[in-house]
Formats: structure tokens, sequence, C-alpha cells
């Protein structure tokens, strides 16, 4: 029994103490730092998704360096502080309070993954602190509040883009669609391509459903087969349409496969092989782009890293690039200024493309599209919304 | 601790909850936040000592449970939470106890056709368990599937936390205590001398997962109220490991001992994250001196665990061999 009482009080001594000295942050940091604009970063730098977060942290400490290397902002540096949220579930409610509680940073750029975007929202709106998510496509994301903003489109913009690339481009009458029908990121797409396709005079030849998950799809390309299109629509992800490319072949269909960013990945011509030739997908950019500002940036990047970047490194270079901007033109780091700045962007030329931030706070910006050409992703176009 | 020890703890704690509730808004709202993730880690790591560590059933499945609650209480608080003002508080306790009772229902469906088995056995059938409510949340369109549930409110704070942490500690340290909770302890100690003994095993086993599955329902209400979104990944096999961790550092069948583990690893990563902050140590001018720390985090944390383990395999704080005087 006295043990144990023993016991009692050094663990409510230590736990107390444990807690105290977190409590205790020497706040002399912020003052001495002042000379300084301190930006969070939340990314899956560890983990399932590590590739994403390490990416687009590359891509925002480019942007970061390139800005101080221009004098910063406002006359001041700009300081990254970034947190690795493990790609796990509730560390990026903690690893933001932290950015914003402990370091005082003025805005807060993340994540890739919308589950973890919409984690951080809440907190970032609450605090009224700007937050620019470089990659989550969910529409949900940036419905968080007035405060948070994204420099990708969202996913239902494919479907249209795709629509008038297949319709414009392809001069495509007569297509089908084949929709994961248990991903919501499918559907959208595919309710959207179908209404953009109509619209401009196209006709849809047939429309039939998998999951996600499914091998096979004979029975779903005989009746697309049986209608005769002259493309097809698969808005899925690169595993499944490697799969439909195949089996396609083997039907017999030799009509264009295209889709949306879902097939971006190196995993797809491993699967699909051969029978992915000639097929479309439309994504947020090319290394290949001839633009002056894609290949300044495919430059700066390969000499600092020594590899090229992909997608979501560029989308974290024009986060950080778009939230200096609005602090430049709001004169500020003050959080409603910068949200109000935000707000306004137009037209702002990012790597990604021109970036207009809409009402409802996500960017319309062009499209990529790209082609499979002897196994390699090709650039083919940009399609403006 | 015995029963009366542990009546003053949880006096004493429920008054000192209050008592730092009222002084919350002074403190680094990022520390606060963390507070009630050690409130919650407690509740967990406490109510799975109740199953792993005084009825000696090795249970992976905890963070099935804490799914149940965590979406029970959401859907809950999401469709009621803005009826009345006034009856926020009435909601959210009703949420919590809600998910705490579908949880226990958890456990129970479990419990009944499994815990016939024992050892290893068990282990693989409650993992496989916790991983059928994670895939059945996955599906579960109403509740936002795999694209995760919003959670509106965030009601979860310094006195919820840490008053039903208080709550998990009493219950379970009365229960084990009582006459009838001597069972427990019988049955880890030698299943079948109790069973000879005219103890019905079966019977412990489902109450100790029913029970352990309760706290484990209400731990998943308040994480859901404090991280204001939740998806089933997020209750995946390494969350019911971490928990498993927790009790076996801090021994198993040894409460104070495994709230102190859930205490020391729940601030143990966000210590390392301070360390890699430091910018400069007084006299050694180096800038950010421990900025390879921020890389090598969850190295350090894993190393120290084996470490702990090497050392102290009895359980960190375990001065005597168990509880069971």
């Amino acid at each position: 029994m006295k043990i144990w009482r023993g016991q009692i009080l050094s663990a409510a001594v230590l736990a107390v103490s444990l807690f105290l000295s977190g409590c205790n942050k020497p706040p002399g940091e912020s003052f001495a730092t002042s000379d300084v604009i301190k930006v969070g970063e939340f990314a899956s730098m560890t983990g399932s998704e590590a590739t994403f977060g390490q990416s687009s942290h590359q891509g925002t400490q480019l942007a970061i360096d390139d800005l101080n290397a221009a004098d910063g902002v406002l006359g001041k540096k700009l300081e990254l502080h970034m947190e690795d949220d493990q790609s796990q579930a509730g560390q990026p409610a903690t690893v933001v309070r932290k950015l914003i509680s402990s370091d005082g940073v003025v805005a807060i750029l993340g994540e890739v993954a919308s589950s973890r975007s919409l984690e951080a929202a809440p907190i970032c709106q609450e605090n009224k602190i700007p937050m620019i998510s470089p990659a989550s496509t969910n529409p949900k994301v940036t419905e968080a509040g007035d405060y948070i903003f994204r420099v990708c489109f969202i996913d239902p913009f494919q479907g249209t883009v795709m629509a008038n690339f297949s319709r414009k481009t392809l001069k495509l009458q007569n297509v089908a669609v084949l929709t994961d029908a248990k991903s919501d990121y499918s559907l959208g797409l595919a309710k959207f391509f179908k209404e953009g396709f109509v619209a401009d005079g196209g006709k849809i030849a047939a429309e039939q459903n998998y999951s996600s998950g499914d091998k096979d799809f004979s029975a779903e390309l005989t009746a697309i087969k049986a209608a005769n299109p002259d493309g097809i629509f698969v808005p899925g992800y690169y595993t499944e349409v490697g799969l439909i490319a195949l089996q396609a072949k083997q039907l017999g269909i030799t009509v264009p496969l295209f889709g949306g960013d879902g097939w971006e990945s190196s995993a797809l011509v491993p699967i699909g092989g051969a029978a992915l030739e000639g097929d479309y997908f439309s994504t947020h950019y090319s290394p290949q782009d001839t633009s002056p500002a894609v290949q300044n940036f495919v430059k700066e990047f390969k000499a600092k890293y020594n590899s090229t970047p992909d997608a979501m490194a560029a989308l974290g270079y024009d986060s950080a690039m778009i939230l200096a901007a609005a602090m430049k033109t709001a004169g500020t780091t003050d959080g409603a200024k910068v949200r109000d700045a935000l707000a306004a962007t137009k037209n702002f030329a990012g790597v990604t493309g021109k970036i207009t931030i809409d009402a409802n706070r996500n960017a319309s910006k062009a499209a990529v599209i790209l082609t499979i050409n002897n196994g390699q992703f090709q650039y083919v176009q940009t399609v403006q919304p | 601790m015995n029963i009366r020890h542990a009546k003053t703890f949880f006096l004493g704690a429920l008054v000192l909850c209050f008592l730092v509730s009222l002084f919350a808004n002074q403190i680094n709202s990022y520390w606060l936040f963390i507070s009630y993730d050690i409130g919650i880690n407690i509740i967990l790591a406490v109510s799975l000592n109740l199953i792993n560590g005084y009825t000696g059933q090795f249970s992976l499945g905890h963070a099935g449970f804490m799914a149940v609650g965590a979406y029970t209480a959401a859907a809950i608080t999401n469709q009621f939470g803005e009826l009345n003002p006034y009856l926020s508080i009435a909601v959210f306790l009703g949420a919590l106890l809600a998910g705490g009772l579908l949880a226990a229902v958890a456990g129970l469906l479990v419990g009944i056709p499994t815990l016939r088995l024992r050892g290893d056995y068990l282990a693989i059938v409650t993992l496989g368990f916790g991983e059928i409510i994670r895939v059945v949340f996955q599906n579960m369109q109403s509740v936002g599937g795999a694209r995760g549930l919003s959670v509106m409110h965030g009601w979860t704070n310094f006195f919820w936390a840490f008053g039903f942490a208080a709550v998990t500690v009493y219950v379970v340290t009365a229960l084990v205590h009582s006459t009838y909770g001597r069972g427990f302890i019988a049955v880890r100690d030698d299943e079948v001398a109790a069973s000879a003994m005219g103890i019905s095993t079966t019977k412990y086993k489902v109450t100790a997962f029913v029970v352990g599955a309760f706290f484990a329902g209400i731990a998943g209400g308040l994480y859901a109220h404090s991280k204001q979104f939740i998806t089933p990944g997020g209750f995946n096999f390494m969350q019911s490991i971490a928990i498993v961790v927790m009790v076996i550092l801090g021994g198993m069948g040894n409460t104070i001992g495994v709230i102190i583990a859930a205490i020391l690893l729940t601030l143990l990563p966000e210590g390392l994250r301070a360390i890699a902050d430091i910018e400069h140590i007084p006299g050694i001018v180096t800038a950010h001196p421990f900025v390879w720390v921020s890389d090598t985090r969850m190295i350090i944390y894993s190393l120290l665990l084996i470490i702990l383990m090497l050392t102290r395999p009895q359980g960190l704080f375990s001065l005597r061999k168990s509880l069971s005087k």
C-alpha cells in the first residue's frame, strides 16, 4: 500500500512536470526571428504516401529558396517550417496546431491527400490562417471555410476537359463510358464528361460500370464493342485501366481509350503494356511542356535535386509562389488580408498553368493532355478551361 | 492501486481536470491538443489493459472498437448537434455513451463466438475482427466511406478527455479489485485451474471484452470530436498495435504503469519534434543543432521502444510483478 501511494505521487509529479515542460516553450524565439516570415507546411514525408509528400515538399522548398534568392517577400526572408504527418490520420490535426500555436506561422501549405487536408482545414479556418493545398482534388476540402484554397483543379473539371478534347481535337462522335461505380472520383469525372460531351454535340453510345478491384472486364467491354463507339472514356485508376486496355485489345477493340489523372502512375505502362499505345489522359502538368515557366522550373529542380519534377512537385512550387504573390499584393502577412488577396488571384502564371482562384477558392486553370507513346507519357497539348 | 486509493485518485483526478479546464485558454493550443490525445490514449490503454493485462487475453482489435465509437458518436452529433446550443453537452455525452454502448455490443458479438479460443488464435481472430470493422466503414457511404467523415463539432476538451480517463481508471480498478473481479486474474494466471474451481472463464473473458470495448468506444468518440475528421484508415491495425505497445510498455496488469506509458508514448514523438526545433544551444553556437532529429524522429522513437523492451521486459514501471495482491 505504501509503495502504491508513492507510485501514484511520483506518477502525478512526472505527468505534471512533463506537461509543464511541454508548456514552457521558450517564447524568445519569436522576437529573435521577427525579420523572417514563417510559413508552415505539413506533408507526408514518411509512411504509405511518402512519395507524394516528399515531391510536394521538394517543390515547396525550391519555391521558398527561389523567393529568398530574390530578396524574399515584403523585404523579409521566408522561413519554411515543415512537419511530417507520417501519412497517418490524426497527425495533421496535431502538426498544424503545432505550426500555428508553437511556431507562429502566418500561412499553411499542404497537403496532397484530401483526407489529411480535410483534417487540417477546420483548424486553419478557426485560427484564421490561410491554407493552400497543392493537390487535394476532393471538392469538400475548400468547403471547410473561406481561408482554405487550392492550386489544383477539382475532380469534375477533368471530365469537362476530356469532353472538350475528345470532341474538338479527336473529333469523336460516339463514345462509350466505363465508370468505376465504387469511386466518387470516377463517378464525378464520368458525370461531367457526359454533360460536356453531349453539350458539344456528341453522343454517348454506351455506359458500363465496374468496381475497383475487378480483374475481368470482358462482359462490359463486349457490351461496349457491340455499341460500336469511336472512343472509350475510362475515368478510373491505373491498375484497372491497364487491365481494361489489355482486355479491350484482346477483344479486338481498336478505338482509343482516354481518362483522367488517375492514370498517371509509373505502374500504368507495366500493367497495360503495348495495349495503351495512343491512349490519352488529362493531368496537372507535364515536364515536356515547352512553355518557358515549365522548362525553367524543370531545369532548376534538376539542378537542386537531380531528378525530374512530377506533378506534386510542380503543384507544391505553385502553392508557395501563389502565397508569396498574395502577401506582396496584400502588403502584409495578416491572415484576413492575405486571404482577400488570395481570393482575388487572377491569371497567376504558375508552373502548372495560369491560375485563377474562383468563388469557391478552387483553382480554375488549364489541364495538360498526355498520350502514351512507346511506353512513355508524351505531352500533347494544354486545354484551357 | 487498491480500491480505496482508486476512489481518492478518481475524485482527485476529477477535481484536477475541472480546475485545469478553467485555465485551458491560457495553455498553448498545440500542447492542450496533445493533452487530449494523452487523455484518449489513457482510456484506450487502460481499457485494453483489462483485456490483455488483467484477463490475459491477447486482443489486437482495440482500434476496431474505437472506430465503432468514433463513427457512432460523430454521426449522432452531426445529426443532432445543432438542435439547441444549451443541449450540446447533453448531446455530446449521449453520443459518447451511445458510441461506447455500440462498441460494447460489438465486443459482445466478437466475444461470444471467439473467446473460447486462446492465445495466438484469439489474437488473430481479434485482428481480423478489427479489420472487418474498418472495411465495413470504408464501404458505408452514409458515413463517407473511404473519403472519411467530417465531424462538425470540436467538443472534446480537457475536462471530457481526462474526466473519462479518470472514470475508466476507476471502473477498471474497482472491477478488478472487487470479489467478482478476482476471476479476471484467476483466468489470466491459470485458466485450467480457474475453470476447475468453478469460474466460468468464457463469461469472464466476454465481460472483459465488453467493458474494454465500451471504453474504447468512448475514446473513439472523444477522438472524433478532437480531430474533427475521421477516416477508416485511422483505425487500422497499426492503431491497435500502438495501444498494445502502451500496455506492454507499462507492464501488463499494472494500471499506473500503463497510464504513464500512455502519457510517455504520446509525448515522446512530440518531444522529439520540439528537440528538432531547438535553434541553438547557448554557448555552443550552431544553427539548428538537432535538425537531423526531424528526419530520423520515427527511427529514434522505434529504437527507444526496442531498448525499453530489452531492458525492461516486465514493463517500465512495474515495481512488483503484478497487481494480483
